[in-house]
């Protein structure tokens, strides 16, 4: 009896949650894939009626705009939030003496919400307010920094919230890398006279591989489902010039009244993280394999 | 002892178990939730308990509806749809096409509202010929409001044509004041495009546009000509527009940085609230051009069971479209009533001459639904022209463009 007990009180310890994964998580994806089939508008319907939704989704200038701006958001951020973290990291990592204040307050806007990191730089970066003003107030007349007003840079202003907001936290996960990497190898180099540059890019950096991994899928996750910054900074505007597949799909679903749209781009946003996620489990289960 | 402490148990019990009066019941579903709305939506409140009702509030804040609009659809896919929802424009025949709208016909005919409410806004109030909502005010999309010393100041009298606003806010820009006030959010950017429109399409091609989707207009040489003078409106306006509340942007007007503003007529109430004075602080003409675009808010009836609930929505129907709340409560809101025999003799001027207006363009038919406040058309379709309205607006896209534009996403919305 115990041992029958032993072996299944795990399963049924995880039988709620799976199955409340399996409905509230596969079952809603499924049902949305189903909607999106549909011409559903006001209240869902379920005569299915072919791929018209994704037809208008892909004739829609807007979604087009909204695509691009979730490259142009994702790559500049996991970029830029990578690559100022991993420097960050580096630096703090030369045996400082306040490690620990500065190491706080560069983790800090990490715990900010984005709606609170929206607001405050839509101040910082609005012309007559923030940053272009003061700048001008201080005798630079021809200053100007107007990102957030202009459709062609606006994108760019919500990509500097963002990697604030991020980079922190990445350096965060890279200082824990630097700490994990054999002191032995390190001290071996400097005994062989190599130059502390060679030592980060041939030594360190090389063996950091899984935490890049990490801080990569990480924000790419946020890079995808960030909503609440761009309604925050810009709203979606100037026009729609920021607007991100996630806040066309809530335009449609919730101000529209238009769901059989919504639910193909939530679709195709759905397909774009796989797109990311995929690859990446295979190339953990196939480690795993060897 | 022990008895008698029974019996006055057993008697409070009784009277709580006791069910509550029986009488008119309703729940509404609104989102005035703000200043001067929600003390209007508490008049409607206080005159449903003097007749004996039991009203049950649920208000639901946010995004201009959108947040009441998500709550309703999960309680009528629920079957549990609340009383009477504020609903506008084609949303209501949409509901009804849903098949959970109730008639209530019987109410709307002992009061004769036929012949008290001007036919085109009836018209929204109707389900394939029968009654399904009861309309609460007149909001006029488009009038133009200005700062009366900066018109003085510069000698500029209120636009009678588009020549004449050109002219005026040329002449402003020239003196270094900002001609235009306007807050660029997409909704925003929609009225000050369907103020324009009317002036250059006329009352039949609007209708034609935005109520019909008649392709040809949509593509027409004067489709053209509206988005030349929305390039030129973007000119008018200063750096600092993009994402400003439209509260703000009348604060503007009123604080003499920005001479007009393009608004509907509850900009009228920031104006009264700062204690300025209609035709001696501001002034509000209509746009240029001939025709009236309304925006009338409604409550729409939704199919209850229990005769208390039919009896609290007869109810209702009939104290919304009475007189008395007619009058109080768009005193409160800042539009005029949506019946046509109410005293005007409280409102201010601006109010008379919304009226007046209604009537006379009622008359000849160009009294005509605001696309940009969801009067005219659809969710989908109104949402697609805006999108076009604020993509030309905000880039360097050109009339050509944009009224190609226009068509693809119009047709594309279908």
């Amino acid at each position: 009896m115990t041992e029958w007990l032993e072996r299944h009180i795990p399963k049924m310890v995880l039988a709620p949650s799976f199955a409340a994964v399996l409905v509230f998580v596969y079952g809603f994806i499924a049902w949305t894939a189903w909607v999106s089939l549909t011409r559903s508008r006001l209240l869902p319907k379920y005569e299915i009626d072919g791929l018209i939704q994704y037809e208008r989704l892909f004739n829609a200038p807007r979604w087009d705009t909204a695509m691009s701006n979730l490259f142009v958001f994702g790559t500049l951020f996991i970029l830029i939030s990578m690559v100022l973290g991993l420097m960050l990291a580096i630096l703090l990592d030369q045996k400082i003496r306040t490690e620990g204040v500065l190491r706080t307050i560069y983790l800090y806007p990490m715990a900010l919400s984005l709606i609170v990191t929206g607001t405050a730089w839509k101040w910082i970066m609005n012309p007559g307010l923030g940053l272009e003003a003061m700048v001008r107030g201080w005798g630079f007349e021809s200053f100007t920094f107007d990102w957030v007003i202009n459709p062609d840079k606006a994108i760019y202003a919500v990509v500097i919230a963002g990697v604030w907001q991020a980079s922190g936290f990445v350096m965060a996960l890279f200082l824990a890398g630097l700490r994990g990497v054999d002191g032995e190898i390190i001290k071996a180099a400097q005994v062989d006279g190599i130059p502390a540059w060679r030592i980060y890019t041939a030594i360190i950096i090389p063996s950091m591989a899984p935490i890049f991994l990490s801080a990569f899928i990480v924000l790419a996750h946020l890079a995808i489902k960030s909503f609440d910054l761009v309604i925050a900074l810009t709203g979606g505007g100037p026009g729609y010039a920021t607007d991100l597949p996630a806040t066309y799909m809530y335009t449609m679903a919730f101000s529209r009244g238009d769901i059989g749209q919504a639910a193909s781009s939530a679709m195709v946003m759905m397909g774009v993280v796989f797109a990311i996620i995929v690859p990446y489990l295979y190339s953990e289960l196939r480690a795993k394999h060897d | 002892m022990k008895y008698t402490a029974f019996a006055a148990v057993s008697a409070v019990a009784l009277a709580c178990a006791a069910p509550a009066v029986a009488g008119p019941e309703a729940e509404v579903l609104h989102w005035w939730t703000s200043g001067g709305e929600a003390k209007s939506a508490a008049v409607l409140q206080q005159e449903f308990a003097d007749n004996g009702g039991t009203w049950t509030d649920m208000p639901v804040a946010g995004g201009g509806g959108d947040a009441a609009m998500t709550a309703l659809r999960a309680r009528v896919l629920s079957g549990n749809a609340p009383t009477a929802v504020q609903l506008k424009g084609p949303a209501i025949q949409e509901w009804y096409e849903e098949g959970v709208l109730a008639d209530i016909s019987s109410v709307a005919e002992a009061e004769g509202w036929g012949d008290v409410l001007p036919g085109s806004i009836a018209e929204h109030m109707k389900c394939e010929g029968k009654w399904c909502a009861a309309p609460v005010n007149v909001h006029r999309v488009d009038w133009i409001w200005a700062n009366a010393a900066l018109l003085e100041a510069n000698g500029i009298e209120m636009p009678q044509t588009w020549e004449d606003f050109n002219a005026a806010a040329d002449k402003l820009m020239a003196a270094g004041i900002t001609p235009l006030a306007h807050g660029g959010q997409a909704w925003q950017d929609a009225t000050v495009f369907e103020a324009v429109a009317l002036g250059f399409l006329g009352p039949e091609d609007f209708r034609k546009a935005f109520v019909e989707l008649d392709m040809d207009t949509l593509k027409s040489e004067k489709m053209t000509a509206v988005f030349d003078q929305m390039r030129k409106m973007r000119g008018y306006v200063d750096a600092n527009f993009p994402g400003r509340d439209w509260n703000l942007a009348t604060s503007m007007v009123m604080n003499g940085e920005a001479a007009f503003q393009i608004m509907g007529d509850w900009a009228k109430g920031e104006f009264l609230a700062a204690g300025k004075e209609p035709g001696k602080d501001f002034l509000c003409a209509s746009v240029p051009g001939d025709g009236f675009l309304y925006n009338v808010d409604s409550f729409a009836m939704f199919e209850v069971d229990g005769e208390d609930k039919q009896a609290g929505q007869d109810l209702l129907a009939k104290l919304i479209v009475g007189p008395k709340f007619q009058e109080v409560f768009n005193l409160n809101k800042g539009s005029i009533p949506a019946r046509v025999d109410v005293k005007l003799d409280a409102f201010d001027t601006c109010a008379h001459l919304s009226a007046k207006d209604m009537g006379e363009s009622a008359d000849n038919g160009s009294l005509l639904p605001s696309y940009a406040h969801g009067m005219a058309l659809r969710g989908a379709q109104a949402g697609a022209i805006t999108d076009v309205v604020t993509a030309h607006f905000n880039s360097e896209m050109s009339s050509a463009e944009a009224v190609q534009m226009l068509a693809d996403a119009v047709a594309n919305s279908l």
